[in-house]
């Protein structure tokens, strides 16, 4: 029989903090977050990898952390929405969210406001329909799809100003 | 800076969205009491039979297991079945997890594995045996259909159909006929959160539970009843719910066994239900509907004959008002409607966002598109020309319906004037384009609530009733209302909300909450106002043209400050000055709404409903079948609307769900185990970013102060009603192919 309770040791940095303990492999970044540590700002929404509630950022990238075992990230750096803008002011993600009533029940919220952070780091995206395929691994029930794509779309107009002026 | 007071009818943005965009908002799964134990369920895969042996060694073995609950072991619980009945009102024997050895339903509890970790419950409840004793079952609707049956009792919200004239003569001699049988298939809730419970055990032994649901107060009836509690053992809280669109107005297996597990224990738990365990309980019946309607060749309604059936279990009669909403909105001399359920071996279907109507208006709106084309009439003319001005089948006045005008609205907002009839006209390169459109109606309800208001010593107002916000936008209209009422900005205004031990609010539902506990919180903080003034009056030591004011009644409470109606603006009492001088720390009132005198009467003699036009454009892949919807309208004329901004999400967010109901949703049975076999997100498809277009909501004005205090009649179900209609007669439009089945696939 398995024996769940054999740990392996896992170092992680989450939210700018060292984190280090004994885990048992069958820990998943999500439950290590919401069960061990208290961040429950990060959701399960199905633990299968197909509702994006999850999203975090793994050394800058967006994953679903209940796809992934706690101790399979050595030293891995781990964003989550807690430590998104820990200085206590808001993300402009985060507000434009507000601005734009891109979220109702907020269960999905912070797995698509890491996604949205993440996506524009990518570059990749420039218009409505580009985001909405891209955002498309993150379900929302409430239908906030909307609202969600506003917000996206206020950020990105905000990093292209940001760029041109850069530039200029 | 001087902070203004809000004001009912302003897009302000929620007041709860810094707590949802940081992560501090706590569900139901997430507060973590010290020692506290994991449950994890085990399910029937069984549709029916009994248990036969259980053998839990190689369960206890795991490390870090602490119990194996079943129904051998389990503490007492209420013996009788009564003592389970909830709120809702179902008729029949409700389940009662873990009583016995019997399985009336596949998913069904057997065991609740409960360990120090999560993961160790996991591999714990993998490793259960258990052996059943097979018995025949059925799962299948169509064989069902065959045992359909009228309940001897009905549940308490269910409407009879009542019959007009002579429909089956009329039917006969009517020269344009349809006919047809209508089906949806059955539906999931699916809210994002799952359904979870953590319950607490305080040092004094009682229990406080965070619990899923749409009604902490009836949870807490619930628990107290089925498990022999006193009302100040149990306190259930629910201050955010992660969705929960009718799965949570019941209260569900979890929350039960969770306590449960906690009194036998004496140990903290949390069961939190997992995505496939979310398809075992309640979901949107299953339903046919045959539809007859006969015309006069100018289009005009001849008769109307609807005769549905929806699904329930073995045990419970599960009932929606699915029939009676052509019958109410048409103008049709003869109309005659008939209502039965089906039994299966499944657990109890249930309601899931306007139930009855979701299902009913959607597939006779079908049907009328069918007979405005037999008629070879515009669909929105067609609808025009049988347009009724009443509750045509009470016969009764309606207290408004500006349905009218949202058809005219909206019919403009879209284009439509530019649709041509024929179906398949419009295309663009391989895509089939088509326009629908289907009209929408709700119920605009009013339940009686009680709300608090408090002014504490800081100046701050604290509003406080048992209303859940589970998406809603309940705390932020709450706020606007008392920030009108009182006369105090909204920043200086709290709300608390989801917890059983506040003023009775009945459970979230119906797109009742606003127009009730909008009212009950109107109430109170007019009410908390003349208590301040009077106080104030009292306490003497006031300068004189507040004493003169006073008495005058030329004192009014603005952005947060006593003052004189059009007087200096230096001339003025800070709240927390106005409670210094009446010598007490707190004023507080609790008041509750109630229809009254001249309400219950209205209610009687009035009938009332939100409606709502719909229009639609898809594109047809025509040689792939795929459907993509372009663009969505929908005019709603639901009275006074508090917040245009909320209000328009609440809209969107049900034609989100309907585009699902129109083209994705469908949970698909194995009648041979009697289990929903998709049961996760890859497989049970809900709308996707990718799958909704811009969407364009317009309220129409609509002032009706008779249908309750502040003229409020609710936006959470209608986006629901008429949405999956117009999307499937737009795929008509682009097609010329009729689906009469929900959701559809083109080419079927």
């Amino acid at each position: 029989m398995t024996d769940v309770s054999v740990a392996s040791p896992c170092h992680l940095q989450i939210n700018g903090k060292s984190y280090s303990a004994d885990l048992p492999p069958s820990v998943t970044l999500l439950d290590l977050l919401r069960e061990r540590l208290d961040l429950t700002g990060t959701k399960k929404g199905c633990d299968h990898g197909q509702c994006g509630a999850c999203t975090v950022l793994v050394d800058g990238k967006r994953v679903k952390s209940c796809l992934i075992l706690a101790v399979s990230i050595p030293d891995a750096e781990v964003t989550t929405i807690e430590g998104l803008a820990p200085d206590g002011h808001l993300h402009p993600m985060q507000q434009a969210f507000i601005d734009r009533d891109a979220f109702q029940c907020g269960y999905c919220t912070p797995g698509q406001i890491m996604s949205a952070v993440a996506l524009l780091e990518e570059g990749h995206v420039h218009t409505r329909e580009e985001i909405r395929e891209f955002m498309s691994g993150n379900l929302c029930r409430c239908g906030a799809y909307n609202g969600i794509i506003d917000a996206i779309e206020q950020v990105l107009a905000q990093h292209q100003q940001d760029r041109a002026g850069e530039a200029a | 800076m001087t902070l203004h007071s809000a004001k009912i009818g302003q897009p302000v943005s929620r007041i709860d969205g810094i707590a949802k965009v940081t992560g501090q908002a706590r569900y139901a799964a997430e507060p973590h009491p010290a020692g506290m134990l994991y449950g994890f369920i085990v399910n029937s895969p069984i549709a029916r039979g009994r248990i036969e042996a259980i053998r839990d060694e190689a369960a206890r073995a795991v490390p870090g297991v602490v119990e194996v609950m079943t129904h051998l072991n389990r503490p007492h619980s209420a013996l009788f079945e009564k003592s389970y009945m909830d709120g809702l009102g179902v008729p029949g024997s409700p389940y009662r997890p873990l009583h016995d050895a019997e399985i009336s339903f596949n998913g069904q509890p057997v065991a609740v594995v409960l360990a120090e970790t999560f993961e160790a419950a996991r591999e714990a409840a993998m490793r259960l045996e258990v052996d059943y004793e097979r018995w025949p079952h059925n799962a299948d609707f169509e064989a069902s259909l065959h045992q359909k049956y009228m309940p001897g009792k009905t549940r308490s919200n269910y409407v009879p159909p009542k019959s007009r004239g002579n429909a089956a003569e009329a039917y006969a001699l009517s020269p344009i006929k349809i006919e047809g049988r209508y089906h949806l298939a059955p539906e999931h809730h699916n809210p994002m959160e799952m359904h979870a419970t953590t319950v607490i055990v305080e040092e004094d032994g009682t229990f406080t539970v965070w619990d899923k649901t749409q009604g902490p107060q009836a949870v807490q009836a619930y628990l107290t009843s089925a498990l022999s509690l006193s009302k100040d053992q149990v306190r259930v809280r629910n201050p955010y719910v992660g969705g929960a669109f009718g799965s949570g107005l019941r209260a569900q297996h979890n929350v039960f066994l969770a306590v449960l597990a906690a009194k036998m224990l004496n140990r903290s738990v949390r069961v939190t239900l997992t995505r496939q365990q979310m398809f075992t309980h309640v979901f949107r019946p299953e339903a046919v509907m045959d539809i007859a309607l006969g015309a006069q060749p100018d289009g005009t309604l001849q008769s109307m004959i609807v005769n549905g059936v929806t699904d329930t279990s073995r045990f419970e009669h599960n009932m929606e008002n699915l029939v009676i909403w052509g019958l109410i909105n048409y103008k049709c001399p003869n109309a005659t409607a008939d209502y039965k359920v089906a039994p299966r071996d499944t657990y109890t279907s249930s309601d899931m966002r306007a139930p009855g109507a979701a299902t009913g208006v959607n597939l006779f709106e079908m049907a009328i598109d069918e007979m405005a084309y037999a008629c070879n009439m515009d669909p929105l003319d067609f609808r025009l020309h049988n347009y009724s001005d009443i509750d045509a089948m009470h016969d009764m006045p309606l207290t408004s319906k500006a349905l009218k005008e949202a058809m005219h609205e909206g019919a403009e907002r879209f284009g439509w004037q530019n649709r041509p009839m024929a179906p398949q006209s419009m295309r663009d390169g391989k895509d089939l384009i088509g326009w629908g459109m289907a009209t929408g109606i709700w119920d605009a309800m009013f339940s009686p609530t009680s709300a608090r208001a408090t002014l504490t010593a800081d100046g701050r107002l604290h509003i406080a009733t048992a209303a859940s916000d589970i998406g809603t936008g309940t705390y932020t209209i709450l706020a606007q209302t008392a920030s009108e009422a009182f006369g105090i900005p909204m920043e200086m205004i709290d709300i608390e909300l989801g917890d059983s031990t506040l003023p009775e609010c009945p459970t979230e539902g119906g797109s009742w909450t606003a127009a009730s506990a909008g009212a009950a919180v109107w109430l109170a903080c007019q009410s908390l106002r003349e208590k301040l003034f009077k106080a104030v009056g009292k306490s003497g030591n006031i300068s004189a043209w507040l004493t003169e004011g006073l008495s005058n009644n030329t004192t009014v409470l603005k952005d947060g400050f006593l003052q004189d109606k059009g007087a200096d603006e230096n001339l003025r009492l800070s709240l927390s000055e106005a409670l210094s001088l009446t010598g007490q720390d707190r004023l507080e009132v609790e008041e509750t709404a109630k229809p009254g005198l001249r309400g219950t009467i209205s209610q009687m003699r009035k009938a009332r409903f939100t409606h709502s036009a719909v229009f639609c454009e898809v594109r047809v892949d025509e040689e792939l079948g795929i459907v993509r919807v372009t663009r969505l309208v929908n005019a709603v004329a639901a009275g006074r609307i508090m917040n245009p901004k909320t209000a328009a999400s609440q809209v969107r967010g049900a034609m989100v769900m309907a585009t699902g109901m129109a083209l994705h949703e469908e949970s698909l049975m194995d009648e041979r185990v009697g289990r929903f076999m998709n049961h996760n997100f890859s497989e049970y498809h809900i709308p996707a970013h990718a799958d909704i277009p811009d969407m364009d909501v317009l309220f129409i004005a609509e002032e009706d102060p008779e249908v309750s205090p502040l003229g409020i009649k609710g936006v959470g179900e209608i986006g629901m009603c008429g949405t999956a209609a117009a999307i499937a007669n737009a795929v008509f439009h682009a097609t010329g192919q009729r689906h009469r089945n929900l959701p559809i696939t083109p080419g079927d």
